[in-house]
């Protein structure tokens, strides 16, 4: 039991959880209101959405050993394109207008990943420094969409997917679990999930067995920018405005942080959707925790740090092999670990 | 050594600077361009004042480069800038520490923060960017720990150091630069001219050599991580001087402009080969697109980053145009 994947994941969650019943004593009281479902779950839902999704993308971007930085900044511009083109329009009301809307963030985000993916997969750049160059120049230009200014607009098609409902619960939830489906179906009712992991635990022998690694990378980074894209779509329309300096400001370290909390290892090789789920909510239900017990919001990084440096930890094989070796009470002295070898499932 | 040796050696040394040369060059003519198309451009003030302005990045960049050398990355350094700003502000202002004693103890929190990073990253084998990931969200974090607000300084040996102007000839410079160029200095002799730099390189070069040529590598790995600790800790004693107050949001992205000027700087990011005045260089050119952009009044500010985002692309092509060609 405790061997599974994602047992210590759901015990954070489950103890998060449990820790705000004591602050809130009807925490999980979930009410009808209007024909829309209420209660502090489903806000955790609600708000955690967009993180679900960026960090969906960032999850199948470190199963290949990379790592995409940029998220925020296409969070930022998918958000900035289409509420501008929205406040543009004649007819901000209407579907089309939306529609086209969400079309042009999602291509202009399909080019930006594209541009990620040759970086990374044709160029041979690092990953961290070729989605580091759109991370620093990408907030440039939303603020260059937006003029630097905060574009409100107000759309009723719009609003439904960041702050609507649909069926009582809110859109932007079945949205997220939408692309969760999609994305658990196609990577493991498939062989993608299989190849993505071979591509990441050796992209040269992948390549050499007949694995098309370079094209696999550059896939996972279209579909990174994608996802993030879509959240900057439910972010935007959640609060009906654009704002291309805070827009999903520093989500791309909390999606790699939802990721790591959720097993997956940082050097690639092996990935876990569902527990990338749970960190998601966890770190979302940590923030949300925060708010109710009345911290200051800002003090939320303080946590985020702790539970990092713990999670890293105990991912780590040489500090579970010191930890077991204290533990069994075996003394080696300084018996040098040929930790890089060993081989811990996570 | 043959002359054939010889010539591919000097070739292969001549070609880890191009990237230095460039820069150079882009320095050069950014400034023509800047001079012909402004008026009042071209004078002195306006080269000084680019490193008045940016004396604290210099400071940081300066400490990026170690560390980017050994292969590694430090995102903790625009944090622990804020977080040394916070509580040089919190102890001078708000119990009235003098000065003398708070920025000695701040200088050696940011070494001790820098050190345990390092600590950790070698200990434990976890990858030296999630590390200092998590040393950024702690000290951000401790910032607003400390205040929300920001915290103004009036202290008098701060306000001195904000106001003081040391002439240079018809010119001037401001204290900070001074300590800036002094910590250039003394970074740029002990990575090129001591035992401690030339293990910076080497384990640059290959980690698993350096072990196996019997290198400190656990010192120098988790010294890198001290010297750049040191350094923003520095930065953000130079920006106390600059801001006169401690600010969590002072700083922000301040680790990117760093990573940039040492790239654009021509220092290889994947460790082992680079050069300290490089980085200078990068600094500079960082500080001229801001003040290109400040001349031109009718440009945004958020120019500035597309431009440095662009620059970013132009030398991380350069720089893997010239690795592939080496190693073939």
């Amino acid at each position: 039991m405790t061997g599974h994947r994602l047992f210590w994941p759901a015990v954070v969650l489950i103890a998060l959880l449990l820790a705000n019943l004591a602050f809130t004593p009807d925490f999980f009281a979930i009410r009808v209101r209007d024909g829309h479902l209420y209660g502090s779950l489903i806000d955790i839902l609600h708000f955690g959405s967009p993180l679900i999704l960026v960090a969906l993308g960032m999850t199948l971007v470190i199963a290949t050993g990379g790592i995409d930085l940029s998220v925020g900044s296409t969070v930022a511009i998918a958000a900035a394109l289409a509420c501008l083109h929205i406040s543009e329009s004649d007819d901000p009301g209407s579907l089309g207008t939306v529609l086209t809307a969400v079309a042009i963030a999602l291509g202009v985000a399909l080019l930006l990943g594209a541009a990620n993916g040759v970086l990374v997969a044709r160029i041979g750049v690092q990953p961290i420094i070729a989605t580091l160059i759109l991370m620093v120049a990408g907030r440039g230009v939303a603020q260059l969409i937006t003029d630097g200014q905060i574009i409100t607009v107000t759309s009723e098609p719009f609003k439904l997917i960041g702050g609507g409902y649909w069926l009582t619960v809110p859109f932007s939830i079945l949205l997220a679990a939408a692309v969760v489906l999609l994305a658990s179906m196609l990577t493991r009712r498939t062989a993608l999930g299989l190849l993505l992991e071979s591509v990441g635990g050796n992209p040269v022998a992948s390549r050499l067995v007949g694995i098309r690694a370079a094209g696999l990378i550059g896939l996972v980074y279209v579909v990174s920018a994608l996802c993030a894209a879509l959240a900057g779509l439910m972010i935007s329309s959640n609060v009906s405005a654009a704002d291309g300096n805070n827009a999903g400001l520093w989500i791309e370290l909390d999606a790699i942080l939802a990721v790591v909390v959720g097993g997956t290892s940082l050097n690639g090789g092996r990935f876990s959707l569902g527990g990338t789920v749970l960190g998601a909510l966890v770190i979302q239900t940590l923030s949300t925790t925060v708010y109710t017990i009345g911290i200051p919001p800002e003090t939320t990084l303080v946590f985020k740090a702790v539970v990092v440096i713990t999670v890293c930890l105990v991912q780590s094989p040489v500090f579970r092999a010191k930890a077991a070796r204290r533990r069994s009470g075996a003394r080696h002295g300084n018996r040098p670990v040929a930790s890089k070898k060993l081989e811990v499932g996570a | 050594m043959s002359t054939d040796t010889f010539l591919s050696g000097l070739t292969r040394r001549g070609r880890g600077q191009i990237p230095m040369l460039v820069t150079s060059v882009l320095l050069v003519v950014m400034f023509a361009a800047g001079s012909v198309s402004y008026d009042g451009f071209l004078s002195g003030q306006v080269l000084l004042n680019l490193l008045i302005d940016n004396a604290f990045l210099l400071v940081v960049a300066v400490g990026m480069t170690f560390v980017i050398l050994t292969g590694g990355i430090d995102l903790s350094v625009g944090a622990m800038v804020a977080l040394s700003t916070m509580i040089s502000a919190w102890l001078v202002q708000l119990h009235g520490w003098p000065p003398l004693l708070v920025i000695p103890l701040v200088l050696a929190i940011g070494t001790g923060a820098g050190l345990a990073m390092g600590w950790v990253i070698h200990t434990f084998e976890i990858q030296p960017f999630i590390v200092t990931l998590a040393g950024m969200f702690l000290a951000r974090g401790l910032c607003y720990t400390i205040s929300i607000d920001s915290i103004s300084i009036t202290d008098p040996t701060y306000t001195s150091m904000a106001q003081t102007r040391i002439p240079l000839g018809e010119l001037f410079i401001s204290p900070s630069v001074l300590i800036a160029v002094l910590a250039v200095v003394v970074a740029f002799v002990a990575l090129h001219y001591t035992r401690f730099g030339r293990n910076v390189y080497a384990l640059g070069g290959s980690e698993q050599s350096s072990v196996l040529m019997g290198l400190p590598v656990a010192r120098t790995k988790i010294g890198v991580y001290g010297v750049s600790g040191f350094c923003s800790a520095l930065g953000g004693v130079l920006m106390t001087f600059y801001m006169l107050s401690g600010y969590g949001l002072h700083a922000v992205g301040l680790e990117l402009d760093a990573i940039a000027a040492v790239v654009i700087g021509g220092t290889l990011l994947t460790g082992g080969s680079g050069y300290l005045l490089g980085t200078v260089l990068g600094v500079l050119v960082l500080g001229l697109i801001q003040t290109v952009i400040s001349f031109q009044g009718t440009l945004s500010s958020w120019w500035t980053r597309i431009v440095i985002g662009a620059l970013l692309f132009v030398f991380i092509l350069l720089q893997r145009l010239l690795t592939s060609r080496r190693r073939s």
